[in-house]
């Protein structure tokens, strides 16, 4: 393409192709043509020296020391991250240790003071029932002595009564008798 | 019509270099093209490695991009094997990729653009790559002109096509770089020359009409750079193809 166009170009131009007569690059009768090509071996020559012996081994030790670098800090990361990762670990172990404890702890606790709470309650129950059972206890007594207290006065005051309205004396068992029996009813009703 | 004529040619041609000694041991200007193309590699390989930086700087990032690039060209189109041929690869890339570039300034010789340059480095690389075939794999390496997988009766056909292609690397090789590196010069001389015909020819007209023509020489500026790496790319991966080729021979 390129070739074309400057066949191209030399054809538009022909008297300044023609100026020169031949290319120089092809005017071999020149020795600088080809004395060119000797000298280009000798430098290429101590080029390929230096580099090949100081150049390119120099700058191969210097990008082999990055990598080394590179891969020493890498390695070294690599390493702090597995530390770090065992303390996290070890870390959440201590702590859902701590807490498991803590909340078994808490329930022995809670449950210790469910049942203090409990026996306290059962035994203030216990003291009231025994309370209340002696209340009754002697609610019952009185009201026994004070029945058994009513009996002589009521039959003394019927005595006299029935004294007062026959003039007699009444028996005393059948008395007694009678006011157990009025007593009865009277509690009955 | 007297006047500036085009001398598109007169640009390539050589002249005695470096004084009185330089026309003694015939030291052409196409040699101080390529001293200052040497002078320039090695200045800056000693720029680049004067700190040994881990992290480089810009003369170090340079040439360590450089050496990478040829680095893994090597290693990517030879294999590991290439890493013995590394040093003359990037000593031939080097040399012609300044050799373009530095052809590029104006009074600088485009030493790339002589076939006897070209040729007789694309002569070297044959002979070289050729060598190593031989030394790697002894006469076997006749065999490499031997197509695999193919009928008999097509051997006496394909064998001379394989000889003949393999025998026009070095044809081909110097001749890309060569017709690439002088007709970008050509076309420059031809612009840059008309620009001078049309002031000579149109008075003020023409120095207005030769805008057209400076425009052009700057696009081929830009068009030229990129030749003179894909130049200099190319005959460097030819070269490791062509090594590739010796040391595997498929």
């Amino acid at each position: 393409m390129r070739r074309i166009a400057t066949i191209a170009l030399l054809s538009l131009s022909p008297a300044a192709a023609c100026a020169e007569g031949t290319m120089p690059q092809m005017d071999f009768a020149n020795p600088l043509t080809s004395y060119q090509v000797v000298w280009m071996a000798v430098i290429l020559v101590a080029l390929y020296l230096l580099l090949a012996r100081w150049g390119l081994p120099e700058m191969g030790k210097v990008l082999a020391n990055r990598a080394s670098v590179i891969a020493q800090d890498l390695a070294a990361a690599r390493a702090a991250k597995i530390t770090a990762d065992q303390a996290v670990a070890a870390l959440n172990a201590t702590m859902s240790q701590a807490r498991g404890a803590a909340g078994a702890e808490v329930a022995q606790a809670v449950a210790k003071a469910k049942a203090e709470a409990m026996a306290q309650a059962a035994a203030l129950a216990a003291s009231l029932d025994q309370k209340l059972a002696e209340s009754e206890g002697r609610i019952a007594a009185a009201r026994s002595a004070a029945m058994a207290a009513i009996k002589p006065v009521a039959a003394e005051a019927a005595a006299s009564i029935l004294q007062k309205l026959t003039g007699n004396a009444p028996e005393a068992d059948i008395l007694g008798q009678r006011v157990d029996a009025a007593l009865a009813a009277g509690k009955a009703a | 019509m007297a006047g500036p004529t085009i001398d598109a040619l007169g640009q390539f041609s050589l002249t005695p270099g470096l004084g009185p000694l330089g026309r003694a041991v015939d030291f052409s200007n196409s040699n101080e093209a390529m001293l200052a193309a040497a002078v320039i590699i090695v200045g800056i390989f000693a720029m680049g490695l004067r700190a040994r930086a881990l992290i480089p700087g810009r003369g170090q990032a340079v040439v360590e991009l450089l050496y990478e690039f040829v680095h893994n060209m090597c290693v990517d189109t030879i294999g590991e094997e290439g890493l013995r041929f590394f040093p003359l690869v990037f000593t031939i890339f080097s040399f012609i990729l300044l050799g373009n570039l530095l052809g590029l300034f104006p009074y600088f010789f485009a030493f790339t653009s002589h076939i006897a340059v070209t040729l007789s480095l694309a002569l070297f690389v044959f002979v070289f790559s050729t060598g190593v075939g031989f030394y790697t794999h002894g006469l076997r390496f006749f065999k490499f002109f031997v197509p695999h997988g193919v009928p008999g009766w097509l051997l006496p056909l394909l064998v001379p096509i394989e000889i003949i292609s393999y025998l026009s690397r070095p044809v081909s090789l110097s001749v890309r770089l060569f017709a690439n590196m002088t007709a970008g010069h050509v076309m420059w001389e031809v612009f840059a020359g008309f620009m001078l015909m049309l002031v000579a020819s149109f008075g003020i007209f023409g120095v207005f009409a030769s805008v057209v023509p400076l425009g052009l020489n700057v696009a081929l500026a830009a068009l030229e750079l990129l030749v003179a790496g894909l130049q200099a790319y190319v005959f460097a991966i030819l070269t490791c193809l062509y090594l590739h080729d010796a040391v595997h021979m498929h």
